[in-house]
């Protein structure tokens, strides 16, 4: 579709833009610092996109996907599934945000404009279908996270996180770009499709070797990796979460995750998911060698953590980790199992660190000895946690529980019992670390004569917002039709 | 559809009783008790109307369909094997709220509701016919019992905790790579895929048992056995995955110590009849068909339970850890009947099963009788209590004697069945075995030497004697220990025709 076409398609994004200017003039005119106009604005631009995705989605869904701005991205259920994941991750950091107390009052009216810029960027990267167009969303969205994980300006290893940050990303999009141009050297075209349909013409003319595309693709897959933290391009993220804001870390581990697993699925699926190409290029393996160690040293580094924020990093982690699982070999049913986990994951990951900066701003501690006694001094907000920490560990009956079933499923069908295996026991092993935590909150009695904490009711129904997911997501068909119905609009080839 | 209501009444009762205030403690052990006993009557109703003559399942609710995508039902039944064990669980449950009435000094409230959750766990866990639905059951229990140990348990109560429940994920995560392998495969005749796949767990019974199906393959049937057992095996517990056991019984609470004993591990032992016997009998035939060292191993596995239970509980001098150690004896005896795989070897099975329920159940209750008096467990601390407590004595003395299978009480009719199954097929070990009976009589006879006779350690002189709540809690099982020990057929009759069923299936091969 042409360009002036396209703009109608793109009213979300268009949206977001709109509401990050107006957030940056808002705040030119409120004089009161502790005004929380800013980032109530910043809320209505999450709604209105809402609605605007949700719209685009029923009216021109049943077209099929459409092709917009010449090729560069594509609106299909399968980016609006990960919009609508995507802005409830951003509505839920810009509320945690408004409770936080580590924030600099003075920089708000920046830090919610990156915030709608970073999720702007993230549509992007579930709906790239070319080249070019992937590597400037992965840009928008890296440059954005690099200034916001550096935000508390006071502190120092905030500014280290951000400093390791753009280290790391920096080589990371290198090392992706060369990649790219390998491809695109190849090929001849930055399309997807276009260059799924080369590669199997040239592989089977015997004009190129496999090696030159394994080479590509193992160079794409330290920025894709990089994005969603797997071995070994995860050094970066336990410092980052852990120096970070905390409503960043929270954002990064859930949105930044999401968005890379919607790049990702979308490049390979769609460039490289033949039965041609898999034959040719061993990649699958090298996925599930990735995908076995991101899980077992994401576990095994959690496990000494006595920093709940930097557990909650490890942990993260490792379920890069069992996502990816469901990636080897690209199936339909594995896809839909990594959509599935990621809005189940959305939910529990996002609520364990709402208690964290709830706990940070009560106790103002973020070690595990911090939860000691909470069930006794705020029982509700020590059960929330612990159902989200079950959830994580995936035990029955929570939703955690299906969303891993859903992915050992898919890899059991592929036959890949070993690793299935390795992440069933790293389940295990990562029940022990969220027990740790447990543990702390309801087996403890705090140190001293601790009064009990007592929270709004706004607090309690935001908390809310994220615990009846968690218990009851797995026990709705809805959820399972959803994620099925986004898979299936990928072209298969 | 009272299935159904009997199973998620005690869900019911948590949301009532995390509802009444904190501060109203006996309202919230009455309500609890209320919600124990509607589960009880219920038991009661299904255990008398269960028609005896039928090996069929009986009392169905569904199968509703419950998570389309992937053909999950709810879909609850009961059998004999099942009606005796929910009644188990249902009788346990008022008892150990009654045990609990005192003892537990911090937070009733969640104790009482974990409690109920707990119960609804190992409701459902023995009335599911759905593979998915008895595994999501059988975890639920898992949670709960956690919380009990740890939060109200003794002084390691956070180790034994912890310790429990990875011991037992890791068994069940190998139990769900077996179960997602069996649903996978449910579908595919002679290497072609036809239908729908199926977690129903009588549909896969009959799929197992046809010809060409993917089920039915040896090879994959002697896998899929192993994952499940190795599930179940850290449940019962099965040497060498037993070591949870002792630490978990030590430090939980009375009443959680009996729910661990009497039910807990019978979840395991059901669940090998449940799924390896009746689903995977070639796979079970493996191990049990005398050949080799793989076709002795799970008859060995009993026999190591039974001997190496005994000579532990021999050597202890905790009185808890004596009866925790006693209960590993006492389930060889379960394992070694099923590996007989003949009628004698399974009903014996399944009535030790049942009486060690009872049995177990009693012991735990009277060593937390015993130590909230005294504040300890140490066996030789004591001395001469005989004259002390002579009610709390004779009831010790009544329970020893069932436990060591004294015959005329329970506990001698399912080792004796066990054994004489057992010796049909495997008389080597058999006649090792019987070793843990002689050396059963010895930890337990000398025990009752060393607390209740001799003279009184004067430290113990003003010791009140059992009350009429501890006995309230007792009574019911003494009686069964004596109706069943002079009366098996009022158990044997309820799952005889499953049995008879089963035995089938295992010789259809």
């Amino acid at each position: 579709m042409k360009n002036i076409d396209s703009l109608l398609y793109f009213t979300p994004e268009i949206l977001l833009v709109i509401f990050a200017v107006a957030v940056i003039l808002l705040d030119l005119v409120v004089k009161n610092r502790e005004s929380s106009a800013v980032a109530h604005l910043s809320l209505v631009g999450c709604i209105c996109t809402f609605a605007a995705v949700l719209f685009l989605h029923f009216s021109f869904g049943d077209e099929g996907p459409i092709s917009l701005f010449l090729g560069m991205i594509r609106l299909d259920a399968f980016s609006s599934f990960f919009k609508i994941l995507l802005l409830l991750a951003t509505a839920a950091t810009i509320l945690f945000s408004l409770r936080s107390e580590e924030l600099d009052a003075r920089l708000k009216g920046e830090y919610y404009a990156l915030l709608l810029a970073i999720t702007l960027g993230m549509f992007l990267m579930a709906s790239s279908t070319n080249l070019l167009m992937i590597f400037i969303s992965l840009e928008t969205v890296s440059l954005t996270s690099y200034i916001l994980a550096g935000f508390l300006t006071h502190n120092p290893r905030s500014s280290e996180a951000a400093f390791k940050y753009i280290t790391y990303g920096a080589v990371a999009s290198g090392t992706m770009l060369f990649g790219l141009s390998f491809l695109f050297g190849m090929t001849g075209t930055g399309d997807l499709a276009q260059i799924a349909g080369r590669l199997t013409e040239l592989l089977a003319a015997g004009d190129i070797a496999p090696i030159a595309v394994l080479i590509a693709i193992t160079f794409v897959l330290a920025g894709v990796g990089y994005k969603i933290a797997s071995v070994p391009f995860h050094m970066w993220s336990p410092d980052v979460y852990e120096g970070a804001p905390i409503p960043i870390t929270a954002f990064l581990s859930v949105a930044s995750k999401s968005a890379g697993f919607a790049l990702f699925i979308r490049f390979f699926y769609t460039g490289f998911g033949s039965t041609e190409l898999m034959q040719a290029v061993d990649w699958p393996f090298m996925l599930a060698i990735i995908s076995a160690l991101t899980m077992t040293v994401g576990n095994l580094a959690a496990l000494p953590q006595q920093n709940v924020k930097r557990l909650l990093a490890y942990s993260s982690i490792a379920h890069g980790g069992y996502l990816l699982m469901g990636g080897i070999l690209l199936t339909s049913e594995g896809i839909g199992a990594i959509l599935f986990y990621l809005v189940v994951y959305l939910f529990m990951n996002l609520g364990a660190f709402y208690v964290v900066v709830l706990i940070a701003n009560e106790v103002g501690s973020e070690m595990v000895d911090g939860y000691r006694g909470l069930s006794s001094r705020a029982p509700v907000v020590a059960v929330a946690m612990m159902i989200f920490l079950v959830s994580l560990a995936g035990i029955p009956p929570f939703a955690g529980f299906f969303g891993k079933w859903l992915l050992f499923t898919a890899v059991l069908e592929q036959g890949y019992y070993w690793l299935a295996l390795v992440g069933l026991l790293n389940s295990v092993v990562s029940l022990y670390y969220y027990a740790r935590i447990v543990k702390a909150m309801f087996f403890e009695e705090a140190d001293e004569e601790t009064d009990s904490v007592s929270f709004s009711t706004g607090t309690f129904a935001l908390l809310s917002v994220f615990v009846i997911p968690t218990i009851f997501i797995g026990f709705l068909n809805i959820f399972y039709t959803f994620s099925n119905i986004s898979v299936s609009v990928l072209p298969i080839q | 559809m009272l299935l159904s209501l009997m199973i998620f009444i005690p869900l019911l009762g948590m949301v009532v009783v995390l509802l009444l205030p904190r501060e109203s403690e006996e309202l919230v052990k009455r309500v609890t008790l209320i919600f124990t006993l509607i589960p009880l009557a219920l038991a009661v109703y299904l255990f008398i109307s269960y028609d005896r003559s039928t090996a069929g399942t009986q009392f169905f609710h569904g199968p509703v369909p419950w998570i389309d995508a992937f053909n999950i039902q709810y879909h609850v039944g009961i059998d004999g094997l099942s009606v005796t064990l929910l009644l188990l669980t249902a009788l346990l449950g008022p008892i150990c709220v009654i045990a609990s009435w005192r003892n537990i000094e911090k937070g009733i409230k969640a104790y009482m509701a974990l409690f109920l959750l707990l119960e609804t766990g190992m409701l459902g866990f023995f009335a599911a016919l759905d593979l998915f639905l008895f595994y999501v059951f059988f975890e639920l229990t898992l949670l709960p019992m956690y919380f009990l140990i740890g939060v109200w348990g003794g002084p390691r109560r956070e180790y034994a905790a912890i310790k429990f429940f990875l011991y037992t994920l890791f068994g069940s995560v190998l139990m769900l790579v077996a179960m997602i392998a069996v649903y996978l495969n449910s579908n595919i005749v002679n290497g072609v895929a036809e239908g729908a796949r199926t977690f129903d767990i009588p549909t896969l019974i009959t799929l197992a048992a046809t010809q060409g199906h993917a089920l039915a393959d040896p090879d994959f049937q002697v896998w899929v056995f192993v994952g499940f057992f190795i599930g179940f095996a850290v449940k019962v517990p099965i040497f060498p995955f037993h070591t949870w056991l002792p630490d978990a019984h030590v430090e939980a609470p009375t009443a959680i110590s009996v729910i661990l004993a009497g039910i807990l591990l019978k979840m395991g032992t059901y669940g090998l009849v449940r799924v390896n016997m009746a689903m995977f009998p070639q796979g079970l035939a493996h191990f049990t068909d005398g050949i080799g060292f793989w076709g002795n191993s799970l008859a060995l596995l009993g026999f190591i339970n039974i001997v190496y239970g005994s000579f532990c509980a021999l050597a202890q001098t905790d009185f808890k850890k004596l009866v925790a150690y006693s209960s590993i004896g006492h389930m060889g005896f379960v394992i070694l009947g099923l590996a007989a795989r003949n009628s004698e070897g399974i009903t014996g099975a399944i009535l030790q099963m049942f009486n060690h329920g009872v049995i177990s159940a009693m012991l735990f209750l009277l060593v937390g009788v015993l130590y909230d008096r005294a504040h300890h467990r140490e066996i030789n601390g004591f001395g001469g209590l005989g004259t002390r407590m002579p009610i709390y004595t004779g009831i010790t003395t009544l329970a020893f004697m069932a436990s060591l299978g004294l015959p005329g009480l329970s506990g001698f009719v399912g080792e004796a069945l066990s054994l004489l199954g057992a010796y049909d097929r495997f008389k080597f070990l058999t006649i090792l075995s019987t070793i843990g009976i002689v050396v059963g009589a010895a930890y337990f006879l000398w025990t009752l030497q060393r607390v209740f006779l001799g003279t009184l350690n004067p430290k113990y002189e003003a010791l009140p004697e059992i009350n009429g709540r501890e006995i309230l809690t007792l009574v019911p099982l003494g009686i069964l220990t004596i109706v069943l020990g002079v009366w098996p057929n009022f158990a044997i009759d309820m799952f005889r025709e499953s049995v008879t069923n089963l035995i089938d299936v295992l010789h259809a091969i």
